[in-house]
């Protein structure tokens, strides 16, 4: 049987396409992956409780950044400074995390290419609702010197909501120190509501992603 | 004593050890810092931790078993808090213990371990099975030698109520087991290293090895209940073994102190010695802890 393609499916790989799977009394079962494997629930909007709760719950949040371990570009060369007993980000609440979900902040450091955007946006979305976005290096906010290449978007804010940028090229470890501590502030000020934000305006940037990267083969959104 | 009574004092006792294990912690990790020449993080830093995760705003399951893995846990940790005589000749602070308390805090230590392997299994992700793997494995070395120990302490003071056992210390510190059984008290407190989780034994949940280990899916309010689990587990199993080795205690102060100084004992070997693998962790358990545990067993008979 000839296996017909739409345009959709040309990028998905193998595992992921509609197939068949013989169970074990010889019956035929249809697994759909994307819809069998992943969960089709679009993100929800989680209000703040009222606001002295709210204030203290942001307090905790802000004292206590758990950093995705992600390194783009040149300034994930940055970041390990930062545990080190020169910088000992530790004693600000900062601690690094192995996984998406246990962390609280991804840290987008430099230029990011749009194989890398893929992996971003998973990665983004994995993580649970209160969330930042720290972008860090020039790259982030208009290409910085990448801003003509073939392969590297420009401006970070319109495929995920940013909190706070660090700006240069390359910012130190000491300005990342820096940019920590203005996105406490924005959290306690109870204005970094980034995770909401993304789930209110999903369409638009989900059409942003979709826009930029050809070969979408995952679901729309990866919890 | 009524009942309203004794469950007031449980959960106070619960409460006194679950705050005492998040000082501790945080207090352990400032040591550990203090000695990389850094400045670490905030005393109370786990409690800034705690309260962010139980109130993470959005979370996801993977099914029942994934929710039951904490709770497991949990009631693994509670499980010997709750059989575990606290304070020596004290009637508000000797829990619910027994006269076969020793066998049910012994099973106690493996209850949460294989619960929380349902609950990382559910949970898909292949660097939890690998570290559950990993953990079921060493775990198991871990609780030969200490199982032996315990064994020999028993036939030792004939008796399986860990009351007894401290009774039998009373009187000065050379009627401790430290003193009058060595071989019992090397063997568990090698293994003790192990159970702690510190340096040479953590191949387990160490992130440079293998992200996280068993928790990686677990978030929210799911990874708040394991980190208040971890937190009174530390000082649970330090007071096991500071009531079958070293004489127990008569007071809070005493209590405090002695948890210290043996769960320090398994950061001082943790910040010395580096990571072993799997494989050499579990064949150095089993090469040296387990051949003390079986002399320990061979010399008291």
């Amino acid at each position: 049987m000839v296996n017909k393609e739409n345009e959709k499916d040309k990028f998905l790989a193998p595992e992921n396409k509609v197939h068949i799977v013989i169970g074990p009394e010889g019956e035929e079962i249809t697994v759909d992956p994307l819809k069998d494997y992943f969960c089709e629930a679009f993100p929800k909007v989680h209000e703040p409780k009222n606001r002295i709760v709210e204030n203290f719950i942001n307090w905790a949040r802000a004292e206590s950044l758990w950093v995705l371990g992600f390194g783009t570009g040149c300034g994930s060369i940055e970041i390990p400074p930062l545990l080190s007993p020169r910088y000992d980000a530790f004693r600000f609440g900062v601690a690094m995390r192995a996984t998406p979900r246990q962390s609280s902040v991804i840290i987008i450091s430099g230029y990011l290419s749009v194989k890398t955007l893929k992996r971003v946006i998973r990665s983004y979305e994995q993580m649970q609702n209160p969330k930042f976005v720290v972008a860090l290096g020039s790259c982030t906010i208009n290409g910085g010197m990448y801003w003509d290449s073939y392969n590297t978007i420009n401006r970070l804010d319109h495929y995920m909501p940013v909190d706070v940028y660090v700006a240069g090229c390359m910012p130190r470890p000491e300005a990342l120190l820096a940019g920590f501590e203005s996105l406490k502030k924005r959290i306690k000020e109870g204005r970094a509501e980034g995770a909401n934000e993304y789930a209110t305006n999903f369409k638009w940037y989900k059409a942003n992603q979709k826009k930029i990267i050809k070969d979408w083969n995952m679901p729309d959104y990866n919890w | 004593m009524d009942y309203v009574n004794k469950i007031f004092f449980v959960l106070l006792g619960l409460f006194i050890v679950l705050n005492w294990g998040l000082i501790m912690s945080g207090l352990i990790r400032k040591i550990i810092a203090r000695i990389g020449n850094r400045i670490g993080i905030r005393i109370y830093q786990p409690y800034i931790n705690l309260i962010k995760n139980y109130f993470t705003r959005s979370q996801i399951s993977h099914g029942v078993m994934y929710y039951l893995g904490p709770v497991f846990r949990l009631s693994g940790g509670v499980g010997i808090f709750l059989f575990l005589p606290l304070i020596y000749g004290s009637e508000y602070w000797s829990n619910f213990s027994f006269t076969g308390d020793l066998i049910l805090v012994s099973y106690f230590m493996f209850f949460g371990m294989l619960g929380m392997a349902l609950g990382a299994g559910e949970g898909g992700h292949p660097y939890s099975t690998i570290g559950i793997s990993r953990g079921l494995a060493q775990f198991t070395a871990i609780e030969v030698p200490m199982i032996l120990a315990v064994i020999s302490i028993a036939i030792q003071y004939q008796t399986l109520s860990i009351t007894e056992i401290v009774a039998a210390q009373q009187g000065g510190i050379l009627n401790w087991t430290l003193f009058t059984n060595p071989l019992a008290t090397i063997a568990a407190m090698l293994s003790f290293l192990g159970a702690m989780g510190h340096s040479p034994f953590n191949v387990v949940m160490a992130p440079q090895e293998n992200p996280v280990g068993p928790p990686t899916e677990y978030h929210g309010t799911f990874l708040g209940v394991l980190q208040t689990n971890r937190a009174i587990l530390h000082v649970v199993e330090a007071i096991f073994f500071m009531n079958l080795f070293f004489g127990g205690a008569t007071n809070w102060f005493e209590l405090i102190l002695k948890t210290f100084l043996i769960y320090f004992w398994s950061v001082f070997v943790g910040v010395v010695f580096p990571r072993y693998r799997v494989d050499q962790s579990i064949s150095w358990l089993i090469k040296i802890p387990l051949v003390i545990g079986v002399l320990a067993i061979i010399f008291i008979m």
